[in-house]
């Protein structure tokens, strides 16, 4: 894909392929605007959150407990501990942007959530060497972020119109996008396991607390696809081979 | 005040769990052997998003039968996905297909 090795082609890139990952996130976004003011968070807050915390579910979990008249420094650790799964996603991509100063890591870092590191992680592992891949990242985080932050406005804007937003189905395009970015990586044996087994744990262990679940099944999953790989694939040569050339 | 307080920790912690570690590991060699399990967290943990989600639609019940349209539509863009790899077209068919599952039910 010679035409994405410019910079400006990176960023419309990303920003292009977030697309489709935006029919979930509108109605998340909408739907947390409203929950939030609906839960006795002020408007400037339910804000503050989308705009400085900018965590999907952590902040779904956080405008519920405020409801629950929860202490503050139990929200803020239930958010740490519910966020923890994006350290995998940073080990992951750290691996790939080495060659970043900190004033592209600090805001990479701001906007990391599943469904960009989804994405990008995606290009990041296409087999093109272009040195711009960071800018697709950016394209795509900020599209993310800005249509996060205009959801949840207008989410709180109409939360007090529009009754029981989170009834009508609209969170099942977020189910359907994490599938659709899934199936796609199943490319081989051991990925295939890593998946199916990662998925299974975290459906076993769901009853424990503030989505740990997801966090041991990815742990359990990645165990599973190095045993596959080392039972399927016997030495590291051929993975390497076998990751430069797919 | 106190909101103040809450948004600023929660944005504090949010930050410390997603920065430090892209930071770090990136000055640093990984031996291989954490390169290639590194490799598997997006199938791992995009499974265990997705698996979770259909099965437990409403966060705390599992939900396993054909009454559950989370699951009948998931299959179905599982499905949609494994033979067109189309993002925008899983989603569509998805959607179509959960809207189509929860009429039939009745819901």
């Amino acid at each position: 894909m010679p035409e994405r090795s410019t910079r400006r082609a990176e960023f419309l890139a990303g920003f292009r392929d977030t697309l489709p990952l935006e029919l979930g996130g509108i109605p998340f976004g909408i739907i947390f605007g409203a929950i939030a003011v609906n839960s006795g968070l002020s408007p400037a807050a339910t804000m503050g959150m989308s705009l400085f915390v900018f965590a999907g579910s952590s902040q779904f979990i956080g405008a519920g407990l405020v409801g629950q008249g929860v202490a503050i420094p139990f929200i803020i650790l239930t958010t740490f501990v519910v966020n923890l799964r994006h350290a995998l996603y940073s080990a992951t991509l750290s691996l790939h942007m080495r060659h970043l100063p900190q004033r592209w890591l600090v805001p990479l870092g701001f906007w990391l959530t599943d469904e960009s590191f989804a994405i990008v992680i995606r290009r990041y592992t296409q087999p093109d060497d272009s040195p711009h891949k960071h800018w697709y990242f950016l394209g795509s985080a900020l599209f993310m972020y800005v249509n996060w932050n205009v959801c949840t406005l207008i989410g709180l804007i109409a939360g007090q119109v529009i009754p029981n937003a989170q009834d009508w189905g609209f969170e099942f395009a977020m189910v359907a996008t994490f599938i659709g970015l899934t199936v796609p990586m199943l490319k081989d044996r051991p990925m295939v396991i890593a998946a199916l087994v990662g998925g299974v744990a975290a459906v076993l262990a769901n009853g424990l607390p503030n989505k740990l679940g997801l966090m041991l099944g990815a742990l359990v999953g990645v165990a599973a696809g190095m045993i596959a790989e080392a039972v399927f694939k016997p030495t590291p040569a051929v993975v390497v081979n076998e990751e430069t050339s797919t | 005040m106190n909101e103040v307080v809450l948004v600023a920790g929660m944005a504090a912690v949010t930050f410390a769990v997603r920065y430090p570690v892209l930071a770090l590991l990136g000055k640093i060699e990984l031996p291989p052997l954490a390169t290639r399990a590194l490799r598997y967290v997006p199938p791992a943990v995009l499974a265990a998003i997705s698996l979770t989600a259909v099965l437990y639609p409403d966060g705390a019940r599992l939900h396993l039968g054909f009454d559950n349209a989370y699951l009948g539509a998931g299959i179905i863009a599982a499905l949609v996905s494994w033979r067109t790899r189309s993002l925008l077209i899983t989603i569509g068919a998805g959607m179509a297909a959960f809207f189509l599952w929860r009429w039939l039910l009745g819901g």
